[in-house]
């Protein structure tokens, strides 16, 4: 196997001290990026991205990849701990992690999310080892159908499987993609919804708005309750680590369906949110203890953090083989490849063999080293919320402030935060649930573009969707995902007349 | 715009007594310098802003550091409103790209460059005709011969964002060829050559970089290069063939001309002094061997022009990209 020879050249490459050495300052560089909302792995790459010219190239990468990793595994903790998704990728883990952290299983929840990130890392990794060129075609299949059938898929998996009636989750989502489609048309060229404000060009930037709903919208709440941290601080054990691992290989099934779920997207590439979201979706819907999802269940937590970070693992794979980013982060290292003078596309594996199996060892190398690093500060992280809310509040409130400034270093921004917040207060208190408008937000634009790119090329016939066998059975598994509460209240009636 | 001339003038008077070297140097940044680049990441602007920010560094060109921020909302808008709004900042430059011109004219955005101080062209992007390489057509005449048999607008050409350069120059070749093409826009170059590549479009008309390690790979296929006369590019990039292998379009009977500018701005009224000194570090960057790597990898036009003669040139291309435009139906509506 030519492979396995490669890579343990890699490895021998990796293992130099000096690579070793910016790899753990890439770690914990990304996990501070991580955890401040909005400040996110592209922002800070790209930030960082300076620092890297004077290093040979092999080392440049590992930091800047490691950045990344380190992103993704430190968007988890904002979220657990405070409701307050650290990254978009994050979003979906709130949804039980965050219910776990107020019953006092913040530990364990940090545990369940890193673990889970470097099992759906690993995995990715070794995808990519074995199988680049042939994963490198199949995302070459990939036309505006497809991808707006997975966009399709993510949204049905997600559709009526909350506990709000369904006519909110309905309004809610098309709130989402009313906002989303603020801004430029990309395929028109004609500015919508703007009203004149030259403010508004832009469109409402996603993390933008999660910061407001999520961060600023939950300190408003808590304050309404009188600054009290709703659950019960945890109690720092260091034994928690080990108590979770044990509790983990229940869950394979959900780990393995979310690390192949978040490869497919990472490939694709459509990307490490939708995959959490999609990931989560359907853990709900395959799990037996699915109705209880969002009210603590680790399984919660296991399914978008393993696809998350199998999704931001594979994404690199399409920037090195076809020179196009799976994810924005992507793209900025995209860039970086082009400065130190590699050019990106099929032939860098041939040509580049130190620089890309140095890469992928370094993700092996990089994904241990994260796990050991925020493994050992989960007590640190827990031990947090037994700060009194009144002290970290106005903590919480700078930094989503500095968060939201830094998006697009513009103060209309963190306007435009606080705004949010408010909705995000006013809908949580109606009782109108926020996910699917933040899903809505985040693909909503995205699938409306791969929609009409498809009509444009097929001249407006539906048919482009089931016109080949790809795109025909993923459309119809996403119909039979947003059909299923209903197929499954007949097929119960069915039963139950049956019976009786 | 009386006073906007009158800087225009000052600049490029000050430009034609500054000597080249200029040692006594009276200004210089004294904050990090911006870099806006007015479209996102990963895109040929953000590529040449980012080696910029490299060679910077690496060379010391300037004792300040580079800032590249991406300013892409609006089709680039978003960028252009934010120099507009920053008058005699000299520490924002603005990468451009023919989003200078189309944006304010698809949109009716309030802006114009005359706005904004211009500053250099660094380089001009070329554009070609690229087609799968598994497709039988080998020349410019056997593709617009199969677009013309098969029925308007089933041929589909992929570009980049919509009533911007790249579906200017399709509306140009239906013009001069007298096919109908089915126009899809993707967001960015790279991904419109992999669509090309997967064969979900049957053309595009991506920049050099942007395709070029597609064609090193045998995928895709150069029918003809859009600009006056052949590329200099000599050296062998795919099999037998380089850059300099390309015909014109205009040889190959489609007689269109599209070159994309490099080049920057600076915010509204800064004085003639900052101006030179930023004129004075891009020439330093053109000297340096990673400069000229870019140049050859991306088969630029290496055109170098500053003051008087740059904002010339500026205007002109204003004028053809309004007529190219209004011709296509592009123009906004006035409101």
């Amino acid at each position: 196997m030519e492979e396995i020879s490669n890579l343990m050249h890699g490895f021998g490459v990796v293992i130099q001290p000096f690579n070793l050495l910016v790899m753990v300052i890439g770690i914990v560089l990304g996990v501070l990026i991580g955890v401040l909302p909005g400040l996110g792995g592209a922002n800070g790459v790209a930030i960082l991205l300076p620092l890297t010219f004077s290093m040979p190239p092999t080392s440049a990468i590992i930091m800047l990849s490691c950045i990344y990793w380190g992103a993704l595994f430190g968007g988890a903790i904002t979220s657990i701990l405070f409701n307050i998704p650290g990254e978009p990728w994050s979003v979906a883990t709130t949804f039980d992690g965050h219910p776990m952290a107020q019953q006092g299983r913040a530990g364990e929840a940090l545990t369940a999310a890193f673990t889970s990130s470097f099992v759906g890392a690993l995995f990715a990794v070794i995808v990519i080892t074995l199988v680049a060129p042939l994963v490198a075609k199949f995302a070459l299949q990939f036309g505006p159908a497809e991808k707006f059938s997975v966009f399709f898929l993510a949204f049905c998996s997600f559709v009526g499987m909350g506990k709000e009636p369904p006519f909110k989750t309905l309004v809610a989502m098309m709130m989402g993609f009313a906002l989303a489609a603020v801004g430029l048309d990309t395929v028109t060229g004609q500015l919508r919804l703007t009203f004149g404000f030259t403010e508004l060009l832009g469109g409402f930037d996603f993390l933008i708005a999660v910061i407001g709903l999520f961060g600023i919208g939950e300190i408003l709440l808590t304050m309404e309750e009188g600054l009290s941290f709703k659950g019960r601080a945890a109690g720092i054990n260091g034994k928690v680590v080990l108590q979770t691992w044990m509790e983990l290989p229940r869950y394979w099934a959900t780990s393995l369906r979310s690390c192949l779920i978040g490869c497919w997207m990472g490939i694709t590439p459509a990307g490490a949110t939708p995959a959490s979201f999609m990931s989560y979706g359907i853990a709900k819907r395959l799990s037996p203890k699915g109705r209880k999802f969002g009210t603590g269940k680790i399984e919660g937590v296991i399914a978008p953090e393993t696809a998350a970070h199998a999704a931001g693992t594979s994404a690199l794979l399409p920037m090195l083989s076809l020179g196009v980013p799976g994810s924005p982060t992507a793209a900025v290292l995209l860039g970086g490849l082009l400065i130190w003078g590699l050019q990106p596309g099929p032939l860098l594996f041939v040509e580049q063999t130190e620089f890309v199996w140095g890469l992928i060892a370094s993700m092996y190398v990089g994904n241990v080293v994260g796990l050991i690093v925020v493994l050992t500060m989960v007590p640190f992280f827990a031990a947090i919320l037994r700060i009194p809310f009144s002290i970290i509040a106005p903590i919480i409130l700078v930094v989503c402030a500095i968060g939201a400034y830094t998006v697009h270093n513009s103060a209309f921004d963190v306007v435009l935060m606080l705004v949010f917040g408010v909705i995000g207060y006013v809908m949580k208190k109606c009782n109108y649930p926020m996910a699917p408008m933040v899903l809505a937000i985040v693909l909503g634009d995205k699938a409306e573009e791969a929609f009409r790119q498809s009509l444009l090329g097929s001249g407006g016939s539906l048919g482009i969707f089931w016109s080949n066998g790809l795109v025909g059975s993923i459309m119809t598994i996403g119909l039979v995902a947003l059909l299923w509460p209903l197929i499954e209240r007949i097929w119960g009636g069915m039963r139950a007349r049956a019976a009786s | 715009m009386m006073s906007m001339r009158t800087i225009l003038a000052g600049a490029a008077a000050a430009l034609c007594v500054a000597p080249l070297s200029t040692s006594h140097a009276a200004w210089e940044p004294s904050r990090p310098v911006e870099i806006i680049v007015p479209a996102g990441p990963g895109g040929g602007a953000d590529q040449m802003a980012r080696v910029i920010q490299g060679i910077v560094t690496q060379h010391k060109l300037m004792k300040q550091s580079v800032v590249v921020v991406n300013k892409a909302g609006g089709a680039g808008g978003e960028g252009f409103l934010d120099m507009k709004a920053s008058p005699g900042n000299p520490h924002k430059l603005a990468i451009t790209l023919s989003n200078l011109f189309t944006t304010p004219l698809a949109t009716g955005i309030p802006f114009n460059w005359n706005e904004l101080t211009p500053l250099a062209m660094l380089a001009l992007d070329e554009f070609v005709l690229w087609v799968n390489a598994e497709k039988p057509y080998k020349t410019v005449k056997e593709y617009i011969a199969a677009v013309k048999a098969a029925p308007a607008g089933q041929f589909k050409m992929g570009g980049t964002g919509s009533k911007q350069e790249d579906q200017i120059i399709t509306v140009a070749v239906e013009k001069a060829a007298g096919v109908k093409f089915a126009y899809i826009p993707y967001k960015g170059g790279g991904e419109v050559a992999v669509q090309l590549v997967g064969n979900h479009v049957d053309s595009t008309v991506n920049n050099p970089i942007e395709a070029v390690a597609h064609w090193r790979a045998g995928k895709l296929r150069p029918l003809c290069v859009f600009d006056g006369k052949q590329l200099v590019y000599g050296d062998k990039v795919a099999g037998d063939l380089g850059w300099s292998s390309i015909p014109t379009c205009k040889s190959q009977g489609l007689d269109m001309e599209y070159l994309m500018l490099r080049g920057f701005f600076m915010a509204p009224k800064v004085t003639a002094e900052q101006v030179a000194f930023y004129v004075d570090l891009f020439k330093k960057v053109r000297e340096t061997p990673e400069w000229k790597k870019l140049m050859s990898d991306g088969a630029f036009n290496q055109t170098f022009m500053v003051g008087a003669e740059y904002a010339k040139w500026v205007a002109t291309e204003e004028k053809r990209h309004e007529a190219l435009m209004k011709e296509a139906g592009f123009i906004a509506p006035k409101q």
